[in-house]
């Protein structure tokens, strides 16, 4: 069953990449995010718990109860044990500690709302989730910006690297290139990272992590998703079955007119 | 008044009910007239499945609404909120809204594929003029209503395509800014142009779009469907004066489109549970950033229906109203010199191009953008005047007719694509160091050009050519 599931998600995929034709956004190439992990509950369950740790201290997701987290296999009461640090009732939604404020006086804007972010950030690059896995591994050093920390993705980002401490900390290097396309200017070509202190994880490790992270952010987005495509399957299947009654109906019907 | 009717003695129960009935109120007579005693042609193909799944569409749209507007919020505040609630908290909620957006697009698929049905088979010829039209006025509510209710969400594209087309109508002379005004009911879009669009999109709207849809049919029932082959079935009728090749729409059509409704809902199905967002084009992704009338996106382009139209707007630039212009100066001096009419109206022709061209140019490009918008809509109200071809279906009229369809809609589907994406898209191109033009645009004037041609000048090329000989009865092989 999950095998038909996923080749049909799979399908639709492509399709939707196919079709999915938007202004290139140029700029850094999107990883891929492993889809695999929007399926897999222990990916989804670790991700809510990095999600309420790293994310939440500022951002809100005003549109998802914690215990919509059910769905994902969390019980009220491990909710209400781990997860919990903003309100004490399940049924509250999951609104950032940090005030609004504060927030704008120290990053220089509000945090945004993460409840459909990763829907909202599809584009040419790839799905919303593979934005965000590339953006969430993609954080640099950078003494020129306030906050000291820059990424490839999103330049001049207000947000300084949430995860630093897991994943460690690198410098961006950079070589100067003649620009092809003006005379004697010079571009700045990506050349790689170079870390410079450790985090706790392995790159490895990291990027499971981060992984897992947007996973969970993926599935709070359409929190009903998982029941959309199993409830999607019964009715393709019994369209499929009606339609060929209906077209034997129609023909029995047909059969008199000459 | 008719003759009060007596049910006979002993009769079953449901015969004296319809008896007692139809003596107050024209139930049978109804249902004979608009279904088993209605004559359709027994020859309708495939793309006769459109009418109906059109309708079908119509009421997904309206029970859906009827249960998101239970739940819905029209505040500024509180809008973007209440689709996610919808979407999260009311049990059933995500299938209803998806129903609701797969269905606006799903309602323009099928209606641009039932209105390409008419224009193939000359549906809109005489006798069927105001089928044609009452089918273009409901063609015009429908972007009314879509334009309305894609504001609802809230989300950026939302409220910066609004901003976008309100204020299109500001650069309408004289009373533009004013009439944006009256349309925004506040300086920009705000919570006073959502609440007036939601009104506008759950009740003015929908009144006007049903009862245009009852016109629609009531006068196609009127004069009876056309076919295929262009061919008048009501010239051929048997002793008892049904059309020889009409056969009653129920059963044989209502079994026909319920096959017809199965494989569009097999479709609209896999869309509603695989692919709702259908790649950005059914729910742009922008669109699920709550409205910021700070942030303005970097690209904003209205849903894939509206963008054939839009690419004519977008098309219409200075350049372009220096070659209408020069079109004008062409079509002037050709009337002068070839037009078969006398001297004074030859005056007129040219005084009218002088006039033309005058306010061409007085004018803002981008007001004649808006022209050109509107006009491609609304030119469609005179195809049945503007063909005069002498025979109706592009079955029988000269084959290379088929290529200037080919041609036009190759260009109408070229300019949709060009809509959804941002300016430059293809490029530019430097003219021997003169000038450098953007590809994409060059293509959308052309394009634009093409689809005003395609009805201005089919009256005359409607008659060009010879047209093939139209059989007496339709052809039909036996299923």
């Amino acid at each position: 069953m999950k095998k038909i599931l996923l080749s049909l998600l799979a399908a639709l995929a492509l399709i939707g990449a196919a079709g999915g034709a938007r202004a290139s956004e140029g700029g850094y190439a999107w990883d891929k995010f492993p889809e695999q992990k929007t399926i897999d509950v222990a990916s989804l369950q670790n991700g809510a718990k990095l999600f309420v740790n790293y994310c939440i201290g500022c951002h809100s997701a005003a549109f998802m109860r914690y215990n919509r987290m059910n769905d994902i296999g969390l019980s009220d009461e491990v909710i209400k044990k781990n997860l919990l640090f903003t309100t004490d009732k399940v049924g509250e939604t999951m609104k950032a500690a940090i005030d609004p404020r504060q927030a704008k006086a120290w990053f220089g804007t509000n945090p945004p709302d993460l409840s459909v972010i990763a829907r909202s950030r599809a584009g040419s690059g790839g799905s919303g989730a593979d934005y965000l896995y590339t953006y969430l591994r993609n954080y640099y050093r950078d003494d020129t910006k306030p906050t000291g920390w820059n990424n490839m993705v999103y330049p001049n980002v207000a947000m300084p690297n949430p995860l630093w401490e897991l994943q460690g900390q690198r410098i961006a290097k950079f070589v100067e290139e003649k620009n092809p396309h003006e005379e004697g200017q010079v571009t700045h070509r990506f050349e790689g990272f170079e870390t410079t202190s450790k985090g706790t994880l392995s790159e490895h490790d990291f990027d499971e992590a981060v992984a897992d992270i947007v996973a969970y952010m993926q599935w709070m987005g359409e929190p009903a998703q998982h029941t959309r495509t199993r409830i999607g399957v019964w009715v393709l299947l019994f369209l499929a079955v009606f339609t060929v009654i209906a077209w034997r109906l129609n023909a029995a019907f047909w059969k008199d007119v000459k | 008044m008719a003759e009060f009717k007596q049910a006979p003695a002993g009769a079953p129960l449901g015969v004296k009910f319809m008896t007692w009935v139809d003596n107050r109120f024209p139930a049978t007579q109804l249902y004979k007239e608009h279904l088993s005693e209605y004559y359709a042609p027994k020859n309708f193909n495939f793309w006769y499945f459109f009418g109906s799944l059109a309708m079908l569409v119509l009421v997904i749209q309206i029970v859906t609404g009827i249960f998101l507007v239970m739940n819905y919020k029209p505040d500024a505040n509180l809008a973007f909120a209440s689709v996610e609630y919808i979407m999260r908290d009311v049990p059933g909620g995500w299938i209803i809204r998806y129903m609701h957006s797969t269905g606006a697009s799903a309602f323009f698929i099928v209606v641009y594929l039932h209105m390409f049905r008419g224009l193939l088979y000359g549906s809109y010829r005489k006798p069927r003029e105001l089928v044609w039209i009452f089918g273009c006025a409901i063609f015009l509510c429908l972007m009314a209503e879509a334009f309305m209710g894609y504001l609802l969400p809230w989300g950026q594209m939302s409220y910066w395509g609004a901003q976008v087309i309100v204020n299109l109508f500001a650069a309408v002379p004289f009373v533009g800014p004013d009439l944006a005004l009256l349309i925004r009911g506040d300086y920009v879009v705000s919570d006073a142009t959502l609440n007036r669009f939601f009104s506008f999109h759950v009740i003015a709207v929908p009144l006007v779009l049903l009862g245009l849809v009852a016109a629609h049919i009531i006068a196609l029932h009127e004069v009876g469907s056309n076919n295929p082959d262009g061919v008048e079935i009501k010239a051929k009728k048997d002793a008892k004066g049904i059309p020889l090749d009409g056969i009653p729409f129920h059963p044989y059509y209502t079994v026909h489109d319920i096959f017809g409704v199965a494989v569009f809902l097999f479709i609209f199905s896999a869309i509603i549970f695989f692919a709702p967002e259908a790649g950005g084009y059914f729910l742009e992704y922008n669109n699920f950033i709550p409205a910021d009338s700070l942030k303005t996106p970097l690209h904003i382009a209205p849903v894939w229906y509206f963008t054939p139209f839009y690419s004519m707007l977008r098309a219409t630039t200075d350049d372009m109203v220096n070659v209408l212009s020069f079109i004008l100066v062409l079509g002037a001096i050709g009337a002068v010199v070839k037009g078969k009419f006398n001297g004074l109206a030859k005056i007129g022709a040219v005084i009218a191009a002088a006039v033309a061209i005058f306010l061409l140019k007085t004018f803002d490009a981008k007001f004649w953008g808006v022209v050109v918008m509107g006009g491609a809509v609304i030119i469609l109200f005179f195809l049945p005047w503007l063909d005069h071809s002498p025979v109706k279906s592009i079955r029988y009229r000269p084959s290379w007719h088929k290529y200037v369809y080919g041609v036009f809609v190759f260009f109408f589907l070229i300019l949709g694509y060009l809509g959804v994406e941002p300016p430059g898209v293809w490029g530019s191109m430097n003219m021997m160091g003169m000038m450098t033009l953007d590809i994409a645009q060059t293509v959308s004037q052309i394009g634009t050009l093409v689809y005003f041609g395609f009805f201005l000048l089919m009256p005359w090329w409607s008659q060009q050519g010879t047209p093939k000989p139209v059989p007496e009865r339709v052809t039909f092989a036996a299923h």
